[in-house]
């Protein structure tokens, strides 16, 4: 990508990045009050994580089959408790060897 | 060296190896989407953010207005803010308004749990051996996966795909089972998701908006029928 290009978007992405983290650690120090902030602040990962995830994980391989393979052991796995890693890893593992069964069995 | 140091380093550590792994995913798909290895680097080393690095390769590619992205990256980090005040109340007076300008740098989802957990307040030296390995790990791994990941086999690289959505399912999965209205604002996220990328008009607004309209809703819904949830549910 061109630098003249890349550079504003990359001074964007950074900055507000910093500037989400950094402000509330030093101006804004006093604690929300309204419930409904607290309470939508406290779901906006999850809402941004689940729509982030659902559907575009079903494309993350190129094959639907693999992918859904993927999915099935990533939520199991999840659902579990175990750790990111674990879960990446597995998710990773299921899908190359889905992809190893459908050279096999086509 | 310092005690409380060395500490952080070592509790930098697994978080290190860990994001290694996401990054590496990270740095080839961003190669892969025309990106240089240099920019995917830079672009991890400023940020250090997994989901906002993620969903700001197709607005860069895509040619996205600044004003799009600088949305998308506050919906998608708005939970750092949180983050950043719950934890402003765990830092001890060696945290002057210098180190905190520094330290919130690092402040990421990881390294925000570890820091929280640890008995009483924490200082600069802790904080700074802890924020040392991720930061590490998270540009290494980046450069990794930017430089080295077109030579692994094509199998390889597209199970490396869905390592990044692994990820994610496995950050909202479990407090989802555990909190019916984390659940409920999971869903209804999806099923706005899922009509953004199906319903034809609704499909042509793009990657950053339709994460924005998502998160936002959803999270609104959740906020407004079920409040009074405490801070990382």
């Amino acid at each position: 990508m061109k630098w003249s290009v890349f550079l504003p978007y990359l001074a964007v992405t950074a900055g507000v990045t910093y500037l989400i983290r950094m402000l509330p650690l030093t101006v804004f120090r006093r604690e929300i009050k309204s419930r409904f902030i607290r309470s939508f602040l406290a779901y906006i990962p999850y809402a941004v994580l689940g729509a982030m995830t659902f559907p575009d994980v079903f494309y993350s391989t190129g094959d639907l089959r693999t992918a859904v393979c993927g999915v099935a052991v990533a939520v199991l796995l999840a659902w579990r408790g175990r750790s990111l890693l674990t879960v990446a890893v597995a998710a990773c593992c299921a899908v190359a060897l889905a992809q190893g069964f459908l050279l096999l069995v086509p | 060296m310092k005690s409380a140091l060395r500490q952080g380093i070592r509790h930098g550590i697994p978080i290190g190896l860990g994001y290694l792994s996401v990054s590496f995913a990270f740095g080839m798909k961003a190669v892969g989407d025309g990106l240089t290895v240099l920019q995917a680097v830079l672009i991890s080393m400023t940020n250090l953010t997994s989901a906002g690095q993620i969903a700001a390769l197709p607005l860069m590619v895509g040619g996205a207005s600044l004003a799009e992205m600088a949305l998308t990256q506050l919906t998608i980090n708005l939970r750092y803010a949180l983050m950043s005040l719950s934890l402003s109340r765990k830092l001890d007076g060696s945290m002057g308004t210098l180190q905190r300008l520094i330290f919130s740098f690092a402040n990421t989802d990881e390294i925000f749990a570890v820091s929280s957990s640890q008995p009483g307040k924490v200082g600069k030296h802790y904080l700074y051996g802890l924020m040392l390995a991720p930061w590490i790990g998270w540009s290494l791994g980046t450069f990794l996966g930017a430089a080295a990941g077109t030579l692994l086999p094509v199998f390889v690289r597209t199970a490396l795909g869905i390592a990044i959505y692994g990820m994610f399912l496995a950050i909202i999965l479990p407090p989802a089972r555990k909190n019916g209205h984390v659940c409920f604002v999971v869903l209804v996220a999806v099923a706005l998701s899922l009509c953004f990328h199906y319903i034809p008009g609704l499909n042509q607004v793009s990657s950053g908006f339709v994460i924005i309209i998502c998160g936002v809703l959803a999270a609104a819904a959740g906020a407004w029928l079920f409040p009074a949830e405490e801070e990382a549910a």
